[in-house]
């Protein structure tokens, strides 16, 4: 519906730089976002990625950088000249005015003709379903349905980038979870580059595009979902997205990284740190029959289980290995599956494929 | 399974619970009633009784003497219309100076926001007729600004500013500018910021987003402010006395003077009463348009 008319812009951020006092909420961020992607900025409060946001609203003034969308240079732009689309963690709607005004509101501001007006926001309240609620007033809608009128006012007017701040923060897991699907679809549909900020990984894991993890004012990483959750860059990234445990390496004279004597992969070209870490997704670890054979391909942990906690789908199996570390495994919970069997303080085996070890640079965060 | 029970008082600890949410309810009230007995000894008797005084003619007959009186005077009108139009003055020129300062006050910092605040709250907490006196010196023949404004050739001869209409808006609405600014900084403080940021990103300019979102968003404000200001002008006695210099005869005053010149408790009692009941229409007709409750306790 509204792609046809939104030519949707990139952004390019470059060495963005913001101080409050003498801290840095930003220091010389860099990140390119390309028209028509949907890129999320996670990392944890106070991280800076709010700030970052904003600087590309137009809400907060940069000490120095760069911010372009397209071939233009916004850095000193006023917000109300950005033509950017926002939706607000707290949606900042207005409530002096009904569904049907807010959503017109942008379209008033561009002195849009009567009967286009109509026409646009009806269609805007279509797209997130909300057709019959044109009238109401808000404080008449609930979280779920403010969180919509908010999205229909940001797109309606036909921004060529969409900001999204932690917008669906408010809304309970279940509803939240809906959300994330249907916010991917309506940026399938619209088709404009997205900037979403959150803090929750499983959400940046469900809905981008490409993910930028920020923190400290700082980005660790940029890269796809999956570029993420396998090969995080850092132990802040494996530590920050999904579940870790850290396992401190050797190194051998020959440029090896070892676990116990047994060998783990080679040193990648270039890297000189000392310390290296393995990190081991929970989810990847699976329970070793006591008669199994073992494998080339797999590397084994022996330990015995120091608690046991069970979540529903899956259980934690926590355990302490041999050198004194923590393992934290997850194991199905179907019946018949070994876990049943498992006690706390009974000593067991697991093992991991050797293709689903993660090697980090630095020790445990 | 048990017997089922039927029965309310009998069901597990049913009376002893209700008993205690008794209590509560009978402590709730015992701490309201030092309040309420105060209320009844010095607001609801006397004007019970100034209210049947006001049906009783010189002899002590019932009769409605009282109120064909005002009527029939137009003296009496006069000074209800003085009094509803020095009210609506001042509280017109009160959001006219006020907005602005309530304005200013919620941009500001923090921290500023005291010092600043001082500013209204300072001649508040002086005494009333202190206050009027002063602006009596400052404004009158001889005082403070005629003879400034003479030195430094702004004007020529001394101005009338006090002794008539102007002193007594002058003073009035420097009096009642707390009772506007307080609520009025108060739901100024509640508009959501984002609100206006969010009027920005969607392409309002700064002026558009003020006229748009800010002020609607302050109007419960300055409605509560409003009433305030307005029903206390309707009774204000002190300033319009010292400053009018006679020729701004509030209802107030009538009263006085009915008492102190003609002791005529019954005439005073029935133009009291014309004055209350009037009050209560504006308090009426403001709430016919808006939620009462909501402007003054702030609720949606």
């Amino acid at each position: 519906m509204t792609s046809d008319r939104t030519a949707s812009l990139s952004i390019s951020v470059t060495e963005l730089t913001k101080t409050y006092g003498a801290v840095y909420a930003l220091n010389s961020v860099s990140i390119d976002v390309k028209a028509g992607e949907f890129l999320t900025l996670l990392g944890p409060s106070g991280s800076g990625k709010t700030t970052l946001l904003m600087a590309i609203a137009g809400f907060n003034r940069p000490d120095s950088g760069q911010i372009c969308f397209g071939d233009t240079d916004v850095t000193v732009m006023p917000p109300h000249k950005r033509e950017v689309g926002m939706v607000f963690q707290n949606y900042a709607l207005f409530p002096h005015m009904s569904v049907f005004e807010n959503v017109a509101f942008p379209l008033k501001l561009r002195k849009i003709p009567a009967d286009e007006k109509r026409q646009k926001v009806m269609e805007a309240l279509a797209t997130v379903q909300l057709s019959d609620f044109a009238e109401r007033r808000i404080d008449q809608l609930s979280g779920g349905q403010r969180q919509r009128v908010a999205l229909a006012r940001a797109f309606v007017f036909g921004p060529t980038i969409l900001l999204m701040d932690e917008p669906l923060s408010a809304l309970d897991k279940k509803l939240r979870e809906e959300m994330q699907i249907e916010l991917k679809q309506l940026h399938r549909q619209l088709g404009v580059t997205t900037v979403y900020v959150t803090h929750d990984q499983r959400e940046a894991l469900t809905m981008s595009d490409r993910i930028a993890v920020i923190n400290d004012g700082e980005v660790a990483q940029v890269g796809t979902p999956r570029d993420i959750y396998n090969a995080p860059a850092n132990s802040f990234v494996a530590s920050f997205i999904g579940e870790s445990s850290f396992i401190p390496l050797d190194r051998d004279a020959g440029g090896n990284l070892l676990y116990d004597g047994v060998k783990i992969a080679k040193l990648p070209a270039g890297q000189t740190a000392d310390k290296w870490s393995l990190v081991i997704r929970p989810e990847r670890l699976s329970l070793v029959p006591p008669k199994a054979k073992p494998s080339s391909k797999k590397l084994y942990f022996k330990g015995h289980i120091t608690e046991l906690v069970y979540q529903g789908e899956t259980a934690l199996v926590m355990m302490k290995i041999a050198a004194g570390q923590s393992l934290v495994a997850r194991m199905n919970t179907r019946a018949g599956d070994a876990v049943d069997t498992l006690a706390e303080g009974q000593s067991l085996t697991v093992s991991i494929d050797k293709d689903d070890i993660i090697t980090i640079p630095g020790e445990a965060a | 399974m048990a017997d089922i029970v039927t029965h309310p008082d009998e069901a597990l600890n049913a009376r002893q619970l209700r008993a205690a949410e008794r209590r509560e309810t009978f402590t709730l009230l015992a701490l309201t009633l030092p309040a309420m007995v105060a209320i009844f000894l010095v607001i609801v008797i006397p004007v019970g009784w100034l209210f049947s005084l006001s049906f009783l003619d010189g002899s002590g007959k019932l009769s409605l003497a009282n109120y064909q009186k005002m009527i029939e005077y137009k003296s009496y009108i006069r000074v209800f219309k003085t009094t509803f139009n020095v009210s609506f003055m001042t509280t017109f020129l009160c959001i006219v100076i006020g907005y602005p300062l309530a304005y200013f006050l919620s941009q500001i910092p923090r921290k500023y926001v005291g010092l600043f605040m001082l500013t209204v709250l300072l001649p508040f907490w002086t005494s009333l007729l202190v206050r009027t006196y002063a602006w009596l010196v400052m404004l009158q023949r001889n005082g403070l600004i005629n003879n400034f404004a003479i030195d430094l050739g702004i004007w020529d001869a001394p101005v009338k500013l006090a002794h008539n209409l102007n002193g007594t808006l002058i003073g009035m609405v420097h009096i009642m500018l707390p009772f506007l600014v307080l609520p009025l900084y108060a739901a100024m403080q509640r508009i959501d910021r984002n609100a206006l940021q969010a009027a920005a990103n969607l392409g309002a300019t700064p002026v558009q987003a003020f006229w748009q979102v800010f002020v609607p968003l302050s109007l419960p404000g300055v409605v509560a402010g409003s009433l305030i200001v307005f029903v206390l002008c309707l009774g204000f006695y002190v300033t319009p006395a010292v400053l009018g210099g006679g020729k701004v005869i509030m209802v107030s005053m009538q009263i006085t003077a009915i008492l102190e010149d003609q002791f005529n408790w019954g005439a005073a009692s029935a133009l009291g009463v014309v004055l209350l009941v009037s009050t209560f229409a504006v308090l009426l007709l403001a709430s016919r348009f808006l939620k009462l409750d909501a402007v003054m306790f702030g609720r949606r």
